[in-house]
């Protein structure tokens, strides 16, 4: 027998008893439904974490701070005061509760230092510039932040380009709140313009800086409602804004940002951060600092799939019960097959390609429900109520994820037909054709 | 002296343990030369259909020799087997044993779609075979809807189709009134005639037994003369 004729046969068989065939597909459709969209919103989510990870930091980048000292700290963890070591306050914390600390201060010398080490490529300090205001040509001025920004994150732009480190021109990426207010009908119409940036220092003199908008950024979680500065601008900024400080004050930063190869093993990593320890630092990679996030939602999606799998299972025995009710039903026309010729094998396949079938219906049409009702239902979402979250699709499918679900529950439906399957492959001929 | 197509010897057949078992053939020899008929008699329950099964390769026997086209059967391989049952043999039984819900045609190509014929071969090959038996234009109906004369022809379409040179017929006309019954009788001996298949046919009919060269008499589960049979 040809193996299009098992296909041919299994799926004229399937639609033999309609009735009891359309139970079990619908009991295999609502499991398939439910992975889809638990899936949809596993790959939403975490595309969305991704875009906002790629708005925080690359992920060859580590931010370091100074490990506290704690050998001066009493026994209720207050430190005493030593007028050697230098503090600042870190307004680099990661997203979330923790807010600023008092850190250790990172100086030029630590700087020099890492970027003495093998695998490092660049070492910055990191410093907190803070803007008065901001202006077009003369028109109004408003308040303005800069966030920290670090080398190679790449920003979700609705106008323009990404920053550029290496370059020596002063860059400047505004949102788009500030694009609108500035003047501009559309975000395009900001990019190429010259921005003025007030600072005022230690002394109370107020200095401007001119600065190139390059882009225009679109709000999300990663990129608050705050602009972000290339090195050649937020370094000209904090020149600017240091003038009248000791130079110890000038020179302490609360951390720095040190980059490593792109492509460098998992275990050179570790080796610099071990490294670091031992030197003194702490380090930070941005996977960690969202880590927790990310974690908490991959955990929702595991409590949600597992769901699912619960309603596959129950599909699955459907199937089995489907099965050896056809075969139950079929026993004379198996014995009449085998007595005809028929190998076993060739009746298992049968048999198997019947379950598999099943499985394909229930599960191509459980997707096809999954993803036009989860589709929908993420856009009335995105809409409204998750409006705010430029970028955000709640239910996203990939067609790998989507093929994926499908591959799997025909990969269930066959393990639930083996059993019916080998019982029509090992039938008698002779007990079949005497079966009343 | 023609050639034997199957031959059995000293055939034992037992079925289930202990108290419950019973013996179903006990030391059976029938030979069935090519090209003639011959005729398996005896009453309700003397072993017939378990002796044309074992003979037929559908069935094994407890004990005793098949000889199947000069082929001991014992040894013969699963693909050898299915070969043999799907080219060499036909069958043809008192049930029809027809597939529900499927077409005619589709009973009829059954054969050839199990030999891996391909669809437009086997259309044609089936067809020819309905034309020659007269109920070519019941093709596209469903099995399930024909009269029992018509079941039975399809039946035995089916067992034709692959040109066989053996037929299996048991009780081939026990579903059926008897001038039907001899409309298939006839069906099955023109075969016979005029392409030399070899009929093993089941029956309790002494007309139908009457009809063939050659009768082998079963009580018990052993063969019997004639005289025997009825005493
Ligand atoms: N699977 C089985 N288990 C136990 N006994 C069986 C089995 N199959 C057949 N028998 C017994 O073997 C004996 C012979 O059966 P068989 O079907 O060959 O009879 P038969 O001559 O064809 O009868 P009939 O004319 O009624 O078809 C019967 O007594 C039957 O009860
Ligand atoms: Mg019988």
């Amino acid at each position: 027998m040809k193996t299009t004729d098992i296909v041919a046969s299994a799926v004229k068989s399937t639609f033999r008893s309609k009735l009891r065939t359309s139970l079990t597909v619908i009991a295999i459709v609502i499991g398939a439904f439910t992975i889809t969209i638990t899936n949809g919103l596993g790959t939403g989510i975490n595309a969305y974490i991704n875009d906002t990870v790629a708005a925080i930091g690359a992920d060859n980048v580590l931010t370091v701070t100074k490990t506290p000292d704690t050998s001066n700290e009493t026994d209720e963890g207050v430190r005493l005061y030593d007028p050697e070591s230098s503090r600042v306050v870190n307004n680099n914390t990661p997203p979330g509760p923790g807010a600023a600390e008092t850190v250790e201060a990172i100086t030029d010398a630590d700087i020099e230092l890492l970027r003495e080490l093998d695998t490092v490529e660049s070492a910055e300090r990191q410093v907190q510039v803070s803007p008065d205001f901001i202006q077009l040509g003369d028109g109004e001025r408003f308040e303005f932040t800069i966030s920290n920004f670090v080398p190679g994150a790449t920003l979700q732009l609705a106008a323009g380009e990404q920053l550029d480190n290496d370059s020596d021109d002063l860059q400047l990426i505004i949102p788009l709140d500030y694009a609108t207010a500035l003047g501009c009908d559309e975000p395009a119409d900001c990019v190429g313009l010259v921005a003025t940036l007030a600072v005022t220092d230690a002394t109370d003199v107020q200095h401007l800086v001119e600065a190139d908008v390059i882009g225009v950024s679109e709000e999300s979680l990663g990129a608050t409602n705050a602009g972000s500065a290339n090195t050649a601008l937020t370094n000209a900024l904090f020149d600017q804004q240091s003038i009248g400080l000791s130079e110890t004050a000038r020179t302490s930063y609360a951390s720095a940002v040190v980059t490593f190869a792109s492509d460098a093993s998992d275990e050179s990593v570790t080796t610099l951060r071990d490294e670091l320890t031992d030197l003194g630092y702490d380090s930070q990679t941005v996977s960690e600092q969202i880590g927790t996030f990310r974690s908490v939602i991959d955990g929702i999606i595991l409590v949600l799939n597992s769901f699912a799998a619960i309603a596959l299972v129950a599909a699955g025995f459907g199937i089995v019960n489907t099965l050896l009710m056809s075969v139950q039903e079929r026993t004379r026309e198996i014995g009449l097959m085998k007595a005809v010729g028929l190998s076993g094998r060739k009746i298992f396949a049968l048999f198997s390609t019947e379950a598999v079938f099943i499985g394909f219906l229930g599960s191509a049409i459980g997707s096809i429900l999954g993803i036009v009702i989860g589709s929908a239902t993420s856009g009335v979402l995105s809409a409204g109520i998750l409006g705010d979250l430029a970028g955000l699709t709640l239910i996203a499918f990939t067609p790998a994820s989507v093929a994926g679900v499908i591959v799997l529950i025909m990969a269930i439906a066959f393990v639930a037909g083996t059993l019916p399957a080998l019982r029509a492959a090992r039938k008698n001929p002779i007990v079949a054709l005497r079966y009343e | 002296m023609s050639a034997t197509a199957i031959s059995v010897k000293n055939l034992t057949k037992t079925y289930g343990e202990g108290s419950g078992r019973f013996a179903a053939l006990r030391g059976v020899s029938v030979k069935a030369e090519l090209g003639e008929s011959l005729a398996i008699v005896g009453k309700s329950g003397s072993g017939k259909s378990t002796l044309m099964h074992v003979m037929a390769l559908l069935d094994e026997p407890s004990g005793g020799k098949v000889t199947v086209m000069g082929q001991r059967a014992t040894g013969l391989r699963s693909a050898e087997l299915n070969a043999l049952r799907n080219e060499t043999f036909g069958f043809v039984f008192q049930q029809f044993f027809l597939i529900p819900g499927a077409s005619v045609l589709e009973n009829v190509m059954l054969p050839l779609t199990i030999a891996g014929v391909s669809g437009r071969e086997r259309r044609r090959r089936a067809m020819e075979t309905l034309e020659q038996l007269e109920i070519a234009d019941k093709a596209s109906n469903r099995a399930t809807d024909l009269s029992g004369g018509q079941k039975q022809r399809v039946a035995i379409a089916r067992a034709l189709v692959n040109g066989p040179s053996v037929i299996f017929a048991d009780e081939p006309t026990g579903n059926l009134d008897s001038a039907t019954g001899e409309v298939v009788e006839d069906i099955l001996f023109t075969l016979n005639r005029e392409k030399a298949i070899t009929l093993v046919i089941v029956t309790h009919d002494q007309t139908l037994a009457a009809r063939c060269d050659r009768r082998v008499y079963l009580k018990d589960g052993l063969v019997v003369t004639p005289k025997e049979l009825t005493s």
